[in-house]
């Protein structure tokens, strides 16, 4: 007798599973989320265009933009004579170091922020430093990129990290033993395996800065069209009850990080393959 | 308990697991499912525990139609391939799981929960091992708890699926001379699935042999390695000497040559010849018969020869190798000729 | 052909034994790798270490007393209890959320996969102020529900449940991206195993798949708690900022700092860094844990 075929799968609870899940995601991300798009299409193409490139919303999308380049450049470079460190190099404190990279992932945004100010303020311990040189970090724009190269970091080492463990020192010695030397050695052997790693830390760090809010207020000035970030001005625009301006500037940033997250996956997948490869 | 298996398929996208099967196990039986990879026997192994459903046919325990319900109401004991044993919990508590797992009206109390999982532990003899975790144990130690641990449910049918894959060659000829014994002992009917058809000759009382979805042949392993029906089985179940002939007016030519051979009734056209090495006599003098050809080497320890011989003529040359007495002496380079003593023909596949 | 490649084929063809000793870790020469440790620590040492020897030092600059004082303030110790209930409402919500979640997706094929778990993923990509204001955008005031909420006398915004789903919002992902990958490690055999000795799906789910997966587990809950401890931008937009009743520790720092009470401010801001040094350690011995598995 034939039977139709279902499909039925031997572990139960598929249903209502999945069924929750989607649920709970709607009701805690999805609709939420669906909230900001909804509110902004009140607005017609043109007013929304208005508030997106009116003066002060493009300075502070060019301050947030620019500033957290900046500094996932810096943690682009850093972040790899650290991790090339921790992994390539035996030294007292090394395990030490290897934990002290995740401090920005712990330390809550707000802590890190009133204590950068403390340390770069011209009362501060570094800022004291630099203040004879004629050098101000905290309430300028230098303090932004401070805070934003402090979060970022981890980003870059953590996400090359296992490339390099996993890295075929074998390739190394064949090219050591044809004569190449070591830097050229890191340029042309190591470098290409690890770049995919290398940007999607990049991306990962910038991505991060961009959104970043606890950890740069105190320390910047604040200052309009100077060194004011967009999350900040989003704030603002709220306590003065212009949702429209706040919404507008929300929906600029959250297509740039969806774009940036598109951007992320891409280059993951780029470092699987690449890895699998070499290795 | 008696299985049946009636018009079995199953597809999975394109690629057709199992065609139309057909199988009848008897109740305490102890049965093999023989094939290649890709040839559908686990496929429908799980299909008969439950842990997957067929696209079309039935599968009925003691007559009853058995898809309906879900494994754990099937009353199945079931030993995978790569144990699964509970890897956070002791070797007591992986064999008493099914009887703690029963509802309260049926479970048996903890006293009796523990007499049963001893004795089970003893029937494998692992007793001693009862608080380690499976990641101390070896494999040979880890099926046998995984077969307790089926067995301490009182299943109606043990279902096994390469229950011996991941073992090393002499824990797997350990373990199937114990299983065999302890199928003896127990009288469950079993099904176990293997690729490996020393094993299935060795343990079963009768053979499924399986390929590509089907089955080729059901028997006991006399008759699946004295009569195969099929080329596959002649060619899976023991060692085979194949010679591809053609079938000519009621002889049969090799390399155009006439053999005088008998064609068994097989139509005109393209064939395969299969004998077993040793049913292959040797003789030293060439008499004119197309099977000869030249030894290319000779090797083997133990008490007879292996010839390898070349046939036939380069570029077309067809090696084979035969069994012979040590008595004789054999060279390289020697002219000999071949006379199968017993032999199967099969029709080429289209 | 990349040098890589060639270096590849050469490293196939031969490998010098003596040669091997030779190039180990040390294969950079010694004032390469002294100068790469040093600008390695100094970095770190300066952008990273110092913050946090800061925060310490301000917090005791006025000495013990002051430090306890501080920190036994009522409208702090509310910010603690605030602090805690927030967390245990978040990490709660998002374990629950997690087990159900990892058990539709790494037990199950279906079309989509993929999609679903980049949604859920979202939240790590928003940035917390837009976290806090799409809640304001749907519970506020002038929001979608706003009307209907006050006309039930019900509040969200500028109290604990609109806190509370912020924090939800920002630590959504963190339980069920520790639990996937592990339970697609380990395969379905254990749970058919249970399922054929006649264990119902609860008793398999809460006996065999749970404990296979409890580092994993603990360590998503880990980094959940911490997070939702320390958020501040998100929970900073919902909040009224009403000193004793809806400031976080994180806001009641803030308040604090604004009101230049800075040895207060760092003192409370010193419980949070602790917070954050005892989850780096427990992350580091479950991760030992895990790696074990």
């Amino acid at each position: 007798m034939p039977r139709i075929g279902k499909r039925r799968s031997v572990l139960p609870g598929f249903g209502i599973t999945l069924a929750t899940t989607l649920l709970w995601l709607s009701l805690i991300v999805l609709i939420p989320l669906g909230a900001l798009f909804l509110k902004t299409a009140e607005l017609s193409l043109g007013q929304f265009l208005a508030i997106v490139t009116s003066s002060r919303v493009l300075h502070a999308f060019a301050i947030s933009f620019g500033i957290s380049f900046a500094a996932a450049l810096t943690n682009l470079v850093f972040g790899s004579i650290v991790v090339w460190a921790i992994v390539r190099y035996r030294f007292p404190g090394r395990r030490v170091l290897d934990a002290m990279v995740d401090i920005p992932f712990a330390l809550p945004t707000a802590v890190a922020g009133i204590a950068l100010t403390a340390l770069y303020a011209e009362s501060g311990w570094i800022g004291g430093l630099l203040a004879p040189l004629g050098i101000k970090v905290a309430f300028t724009p230098l303090g932004i990129f401070v805070a934003l190269v402090f979060i970022g970091l981890p980003f870059v080492v953590r996400t090359v990290q296992p490339i390099l463990e996993d890295f075929d020192r074998g390739l190394e010695e064949a090219a050591a033993s044809l004569g190449a030397g070591r830097f050229m050695i890191a340029r042309r052997v190591v470098l290409p395996s690890i770049l995919p790693a290398l940007l999607t830390g990049f991306a990962l760090a910038f991505a991060r800065a961009v959104g970043e809010y606890g950890s740069v207020i105190f320390i910047a000035g604040n200052l309009p069209n100077v060194s004011e970030i967009a999350p900040l001005l989003i704030v603002i625009r709220l306590q003065e009850f212009r949702y429209a301006d706040a919404t507008a500037i929300a929906v600029v940033m959250l297509v740039a990080s969806f774009l940036l997250l598109f951007l992320v996956n891409l280059l993951q997948r780029w470092t699987e393959t690449s890895a699998g490869v070499r290795n | 308990m008696r299985i049946s298996a009636l018009d079995v398929t199953k597809r999975f996208g394109d690629f057709v697991a199992l065609d139309g099967v057909n199988l009848e196990v008897r109740s305490g039986e102890l049965l093999a499912l023989l094939g290649p990879s890709g040839s559908g026997k686990t496929t429908l192994l799980r299909i008969i525990a439950g842990l997957d459903w067929p696209d079309d046919g039935e599968v009925q325990f003691d007559g009853e139609d058995a898809l309906p319900r879900a494994v754990g109401e099937r009353h199945v004991g079931f030993v995978f391939q790569h144990y699964a044993l509970f890897r956070h919990m002791t070797v007591f508590e992986n064999v008493a799981f099914g009887l703690r797992a029963r509802p309260r009206r049926f479970r048996p109390n903890e006293q009796e929960i523990r007499r049963r999982v001893a004795s089970l532990l003893d029937l494998v003899q692992l007793g001693w091992l009862a608080d380690r975790h499976p990641n101390q144990l070896s494999g040979g130690q880890r099926q046998r708890i995984a077969l307790a641990r089926a067995l301490a449910t009182e299943p109606r049918v043990l279902l096994l699926d390469e229950p011996f894959g991941s073992l090393d060659a002499k824990v797997r000829k350990e373990l199937r001379r114990w299983l065999r014994k302890l199928h003896t002992e127990i009288h469950v009917t079993s099904i176990f699935v293997t690729h490996d058809q020393e094993e299935a000759m060795d343990v079963a009382d009768r053979i499924v042999v399986m390929d590509k979805g089907r089955i080729e042949q059901t028997g006991t392993p006399q008759q699946v390695y004295d009569h195969p029906v099929t080329s596959f089985v002649h060619e899976f179940i023991g060692e085979s000497i194949t010679l591809p002939v053609v079938v000519a007016g009621g002889d049969v030519r090799f390399q155009g040559q006439p053999t005088g051979l008998d064609p068994q009734g097989v139509a005109d056209g393209a064939a395969t010849l299969f004998a077993r090495p040793f049913h292959m006599t040797i003789l030293p003098a060439p008499g004119g018969d197309a099977l000869q050809g030249s030894i290319r080497r000779v090797h083997g320890i133990g008490p007879a020869r292996r010839i390898e011989v070349a046939l036939g003529s380069e570029p077309a040359e067809t090696i084979i190798e035969v069994d012979a007495p040590r008595v004789q002496q054999w060279q390289v380079g020697q002219l000999v000729r071949l006379r199968p003593e017993h032999y199967r023909l099969f029709p080429k596949p289209d | 052909m990349t040098d890589a490649e060639l270096a590849g084929q050469a490293s196939a063809r031969e490998r010098q034994p003596a040669r091997r000793a030779a190039i180990r870790h040390d294969a950079d020469p010694w004032w390469v790798q002294w100068s790469i440790i040093a600008v390695a620590v100094l970095f770190l040492g300066s952008f990273i270490v110092l913050p946090l020897v800061v925060v310490f030092a301000q917090a005791f600059s006025k000495g013990a007393a002051a430090y306890l004082a501080a920190l036994r303030d009522p409208d702090t110790l509310a910010a603690i209890r605030l602090t805690l209930v927030v967390a245990a409402i978040s990490v709660t919500s998002n374990l629950l959320f997690g087990l159900i979640a990892a058990w539709a997706i790494a037990k199950f094929e279906f079309a989509g996969k993929n999609l679903l778990v980049t949604l859920i993923e979202i939240p790590f990509s928003v940035s917390p102020v837009i976290a806090g204001l799409v809640f304001v955008l749907l519970f506020g005031l002038q929001g979608y529900f706003g009307p209907w909420l006050k006309a039930h006398d019900i509040a969200i915004i500028f109290a604990l449940p609109g806190i509370a789903l912020a924090t939800i919002f920002v630590t959504f992902p963190f339980v069920v991206r520790e639990l996937i990958p592990l339970m697609q490690e380990q395969g379905s055999e254990e749970e058919e195993a249970a399922l054929a000795l006649g264990a119902s799906g609860l008793r398999t789910f809460m006996r065999v798949t749970l404990p296979n997966v409890k580092w994993a587990l603990l360590y998503g809950v880990l980094l959940c708690n911490a997070r939702a401890m320390g958020e501040f931008g998100a929970v900073s937009v919902v909040s009224g900022h009403v000193r004793g009743e809806t400031n976080t520790m994180p806001l009641h720092v803030e308040m604090l700092y604004d009101g230049f009470q800075l040895q207060a401010a760092f003192a409370v801001a010193s419980l949070l860094a602790l917070l954050a040094l005892v989850t780096l350690v427990v992350k580091t011995v479950l991760e030992a844990r895990m790696s074990q598995e």
